[in-house]
């Protein structure tokens, strides 16, 4: 059984379909890429896998159950992460605290109890400092821990984040576009990261327009265009398929006017 | 315990200033009216400063608050005692029922919601003359007593807030620096990466909504006590505008800032009696004046201040990182 298995999918906005009739499965502990020119739909897809939207039509399976119809922090339990095109990060924290609420699944004290400071808390803290730390050491920024977040550069909060969703111990992260704005020796960082995840058997879904790290990376890679299924395959499948290229590239019969 | 340094600082100078300052007006009752209000700024705090949540309505709750007491004591002749427990109930039921819907709102609209809650609590509470009393109030509220020992003076009373104030602002330090407080900071921060780490936004905006409610319902109720007197323009409109000020002015996001935003807010006006007729426009600009000047508010502003003056040669210009750095405490 995949891990992911989407089906079906389709959404509109207002008559606009963005999404339609999208299908494809994620083996687990793979890097799966989803790659398409910009307005393909691939930011829309993450956000009905992360049920930020509600498909129209269509199911998403993660481990057999259905994503669609539960909310965001619900589908955050079944054990998917993600992290996003444009930063979301909390600026107002130190970049510990922000690792720390990732931590939030992981640990179960209430409102209630920590105004009292049980002891139950004191315990809490220490666990979710020290995970917090483990996921910021793995992506590199122990020299970063106690900054306060908005004083980073971009390239490290991108970072930040995915040591933020890593330490909610996710099945499936989502990573959208990992390495935007990101310069040539950060993107090699970047690619090392994901193949590190990788490797502690987290499956990755990426959305990156940036074909050279998408082919290093990728165990598949679905191409998606127009919010439909343009072709799904390996990496080398992908580089020499004639539809793919004139999707990148703009099709003959377009420039031949 | 740095965690709580702040916190013992406080309580020290709380429990110091009637012995430095005997039988003072400032103290006992400026002093006391200032506690209240800042038990009231640290729990709007709590949701405004932290979470994010504008309310220009927590005039209602602790309207509520004082008049389930005033009503039980007065008109059934309740014990004050569970009266506070009964008001701090009710409020708690009234407080959940509106946050979820009104808390699905954001900004301005938000803004708007909880100023239209806090005008609907006034208006009920003037117009149900035969309960509240109407425009004239309720009088002769019964004082507390705390096992027989008769809370009948400015000094006693100023224990009692005293207490109170440190046992709150204790609570919101314990808040901040936990999962949940952690939560409320991250749906300030974003609101839908904090639901992607598990968060239910909607659940913890409630959670804090209804804590702060609480917190301000017992002050209500202690308020109606200590005065042994309410009437409905201690809960108008205007006194939600000037807890909201308040908080932004002794600096967002932090308990001390809060606490010192009530202080100067109660003191300032008291001071500057002396100018006569022109005391509000004296008071008006001295609040802008620090808006401008200290726009993260007064607590990190004196901060910095304190920072730049203990270490003036070593850094001339305080780093971009450390100077943030401030803005982030646990306080």
């Amino acid at each position: 059984m995949a891990l992911l298995d989407v089906k079906d999918l389709t959404i509109s906005f207002g008559g606009v379909t963005a999404i339609a009739d999208l299908h494809f499965e994620v083996p687990e502990s793979q890097v799966y890429a989803v790659i398409g020119p910009n307005g393909a739909g691939k930011t829309t897809l993450f956000n009905m896998l992360s049920g930020i939207y509600k498909p129209n039509e269509g199911s998403i399976r993660f481990q057999g159950k259905e994503i669609v119809g539960r909310r965001p922090h619900q589908v955050a339990k079944m054990g998917v992460s993600r992290t996003f095109q444009n930063l979301q990060m909390f600026f107002n924290m130190s970049v510990l605290d922000n690792v720390k609420v990732g931590c939030h699944l992981r640990t179960h004290s209430h409102l209630w109890s920590a105004a009292l400071r049980l002891p139950n808390i004191l315990k809490e803290e220490r666990q979710s400092q020290a995970w917090a730390r483990e996921a910021l050491i793995f992506c590199g920024l122990e020299a970063y821990i106690d900054q306060p977040a908005d004083a980073l550069p971009y390239g490290v909060l991108k970072r930040v984040e995915i040591a933020r969703a890593l330490a909610a111990q996710p099945k499936l992260l989502l990573m959208d576009e990992p390495a935007a704005g990101l310069n040539d020796t950060e993107t090699v960082e970047m690619r090392e990261l994901i193949r590190r995840i990788s490797k502690t058997g987290i499956s990755v879904l990426l959305v990156e327009h940036n074909m050279g790290l998408v082919m290093q990376v990728s165990d598949r890679i679905l191409v998606i265009d127009y919010g439909s299924r343009l072709a799904e395959g390996l990496p080398e499948e992908i580089q020499n398929n004639p539809k793919v290229i004139e999707a990148y590239l703009g099709g003959e019969v377009q420039y031949a006017v | 315990m740095k965690r709580l340094s702040g916190f013992y600082l406080l309580a020290i100078a709380v429990a110091a200033l009637p012995f430095i300052f005997p039988d003072n007006y400032f103290v006992t009752v400026v002093g006391v009216s200032a506690g209240l209000h800042a038990i009231l700024a640290v729990s709007l705090n709590l949701l405004m400063g932290y979470a994010g949540q504008i309310s220009l309505g927590h005039a209602a709750f602790f309207g509520m608050g004082a008049y389930t007491s005033a009503i039980l004591t007065t008109r059934y002749g309740w014990n004050p005692w569970p009266t506070i427990l009964v008001g701090a109930a009710f409020t708690g039921v009234v407080a959940y029922l509106v946050a979820r819907p009104i808390l699905k709102l954001k900004g301005h609209y938000l803004a708007m919601a909880t100023l239209g809650l806090g005008i609907i609590v006034h208006i009920v509470i003037v117009q149900m003359g035969w309960l509240t009393g109407g425009p004239d109030g309720l009088g002769s509220i019964p004082s507390l007593s705390i096992f027989g020992w008769e809370v009948d003076s400015d000094e006693r009373w100023y224990i009692v807030i005293g207490t109170l104030l440190m046992l709150v602002v204790w609570l919101a330090l314990n808040i901040i620096d936990s999962r949940s407080g952690r939560a409320l900071r991250g749906l300030h921060g974003s609101e839908v990466a904090a639901e992607m780490m598990g968060i239910d936004t909607a659940a913890t905006k409630t959670g804090v909504f209804v804590l702060a409610a609480l917190i301000a319902s017992v002050a209500g109720s202690i308020f109606a006590h200590q005065q042994a007197f309410v009437s409905p323009d201690s809960f108008s409109f205007f006194f939600s505008i000037e807890l909201v000020t308040m908080v932004v002015l002794g600096g967002m996001a932090s308990t001390y800032g809060a606490v010192l935003g009530a202080i100067i807010l109660t003191f300032l006006p008291e001071l500057l009696v002396v100018f006569e007729d022109y005391e509000v426009m004296i008071f008006g600009g001295i609040l802008m004046g620090m808006m401008i000047f200290l726009p993260q508010g007064l607590f990190i502003g004196l901060q910095e201040l304190l920072r730049k003056l203990t270490r003036p040669k070593k850094t001339p210009a305080t780093p971009v990182a450390e100077k943030k750095e401030s803005s982030h405490g646990a306080a």
